[in-house]
């Protein structure tokens, strides 16, 4: 402090100022932050590296854990890319259009952040199970959509849905109606100016609500499980593999997989902090 | 019917003048209709066929099944430790929300970004792996849990455990909402505030607070909702000791794994309520309080 204060001219971490209470509330968070999040995080790294470089590798290279990463990417990707369409969709039905029960429409994309993962769950396994609402249509053409691969696909829809409205939304609020109208008065159609002028102007939005959505389906468990029918190799998810092994006391197994799964995220977190760099640079703004 | 009245409308107007005048910047009124169809459609199936489904699937055998479903000894015992962990996780994060905020805010330092992605590092993880986190510290070949349990203090498969996974799947809530309305506020108020004389927290009881009120609301209605319906990391944790570590979301995973449907659904069924409870106050705040301000994109 001492150091900070009679150094005014030279290198500061702080700046000064006349309001009080940094060192408390500082303090306080910095503690808060370490004790419930930063420790707890740390402690799978030391574990997965008390592991040992062989000891990691044989176990993050087991089969089943492969078979259980390759179903979460790409039932994640897949939601991922069906909200790309139909959340932008979603997102410029409610920005541009005036119809009855629109702001009740607007409120419900926020369900899947209100509703316990556990009750979305059952809901979407007692539709689409083989007696289920909309199941039992596609029964009779041999299609199983709960206990298959694509129950999660349904799934992970339902959960990362509101991520790239959300995330689209306040940008396409934004867009200025001049850039519409140089581009019809310079002889586009409509459907040109949509695609040619609008979208391309979205697409940073777009990414992140996508690598949002991904980052939150991948690490989905809740609403998963339950339609999933978790057959090992064939629709078991990475998360519910964590699970398993921490019941059958198998710690390190657990870890190494929690390990895989923390860089993971991290890469998806980097991805959104790129492509908003990027979009900063070429579009001007940042989401 | 929409679109036998624009095809009438558009008909009179090729009548009435040669010249045809469309708004350039918007679609026909076909297109229009066609795209909102679609896209009620796929909320239709994707957002409320399972909310109704709750409700139906409960009331499946009538008000009466669901109503003693829903008064057993066991289910009672899970909303009341429900409650509990709400309150306990939520006023905790919140006061951290307040701290982190006022720091990160009214503050300028080096390092900012780095801790408010720090602060948002929860919602980046699978709520599984916040379950393993404290498997992993508090677990047996840890350092911690044995100690602890000498002490006499069981932190795994007990309440201490449940309430440790809700508060770090709820951890950025509240700080995320507040962090972002403080700094768009400044520090003039405060400023003023001091410069006239007034104490750090008279300044922040009487105009900090006051300006972030709806804000902290805000933050607060979506951690308590994530709170109560958490079921990932709390199920790694609690052990599932009946009556004891059970909570609402694991109280319906265990009906529905027994096959006992319809209590599974009523219990579901109180879930989904506080759920749409949450979405109406939260449309509500949003109109008193900006929806530029509310964050909710990234939750």
């Amino acid at each position: 402090m001492s150091l900070a204060a009679t150094s005014a001219t030279r290198w500061q971490w702080k700046q000064p100022s006349v309001i009080p209470g940094f060192g408390l509330t500082f303090g306080f968070a910095i503690f808060y932050l370490s004790l419930i999040v930063l420790i707890p995080l740390a402690g799978v790294g030391w574990r997965s590296a008390s592991l040992g470089w062989a000891e990691f590798w044989r176990l993050a290279l087991d089969p089943r854990l492969l078979a259980a990463l390759r179903t979460s990417f790409w039932t994640s990707f897949v939601a991922a890319a069906i909200n790309a369409v139909f959340g932008v969709l979603v997102a410029w039905v409610l920005v541009r259009y005036n119809f009855p029960g629109r702001r009740i429409v607007d409120a419900a994309v926020d369900l899947p952040f209100a509703l316990p993962t556990a009750v979305a769950g059952i809901a979407l396994t007692a539709i689409y199970a083989p007696n289920g609402m909309l199941g039992s249509f596609f029964q009779p053409y041999g299609i199983r959509i709960a206990y298959s691969p694509i129950g999660i696909v349904i799934a992970l829809v339902f959960i990362s849905l509101p991520f790239m409205v959300r995330t689209v939304q306040p940008v396409m609020e934004e867009i200025s109606r001049e850039v519409e109208e140089a581009a019809a008065t310079l002889g586009a159609s409509r459907f040109q100016t949509v695609f040619r002028v609008i979208l391309p102007g979205l697409t940073p939005a777009i990414l992140t609500g996508f690598a949002l959505a991904f980052g939150r389906a991948v690490g989905e468990y809740g609403s998963v499980i339950f339609i999933a029918g978790n057959i090992p190799y064939v629709s078991e998810i990475a998360p519910l593999l964590i699970y398993i092994r921490l019941e059958e006391f198998n710690y390190p197994a657990a870890t190494a997989i929690g390990a895989i799964m923390l860089i993971l995220a991290f890469i998806v977190l980097l991805t959104i902090n790129l492509i908003q760099a990027w979009s900063r640079r070429r579009f001007g703004y940042g989401i | 019917m929409a679109s036998s009245a624009t095809t009438l409308r558009m008909a009179g107007a090729r009548n009435a003048s040669a010249v045809r005048f469309r708004d350039p910047t918007s679609e026909l009124p076909v297109a229009k209709w066609v795209l909102i169809s679609i896209a009620l459609v796929f909320l239709a199936m994707v957002l409320f066929l399972p909310l109704f489904a709750v409700f139906s699937e409960a009331l499946r055998r009538g008000w009466q099944v669901a109503f003693t479903a829903i008064s057993e000894p066991d289910a009672i015992a899970a909303v009341k430790l429900t409650l509990l962990i709400a309150a306990i996780a939520v006023p905790l994060n919140c006061i951290f929300g307040v701290a982190a905020a006022w720091a990160i805010a009214k503050f300028e330092f080096k390092g900012k970004t780095f801790l408010t992605t720090l602060i948002d590092l929860p919602f980046s993880v699978s709520p599984v792996i916040a379950g393993l986190v404290y498997i992993l510290l508090f677990g047996t070949g840890s350092f911690l849990g044995p100690l602890l349990n000498s002490w006499g203090l069981q932190v795994l498969f007990a309440v201490p455990g449940v309430v440790l996974a809700t508060i770090f799947v709820t951890f950025p809530f509240v700080a995320r909402e507040l962090i972002p309305l403080m700094q768009d506020q400044g520090t003039g108020d405060e400023e003023a505030a001091i410069s006239l004389g007034a104490s750090g927290w008279q300044a922040f009881w009487y105009v900090t607070l006051p300006n972030i009120k709806w804000g902290l609301l805000y933050g607060v209605l979506l951690c308590n909702a994530r709170a109560m319906g958490e079921f990932g990391a709390v199920s790694v944790v609690s052990g599932r000791l009946r009556g004891e570590t059970i909570t609402m979301p694991l109280q319906v995973e265990i009906l529905y794994n027994e096959y006992n449907f319809v209590a599974a659904f009523a219990v579901a069924s109180l879930l989904a309520l506080l759920a749409l409870v949450t979405l109406v106050l939260k449309a509500l705040l949003e109109r008193v309080y900006g929806r530029d301000h509310a964050a909710t994109a990234r939750h």
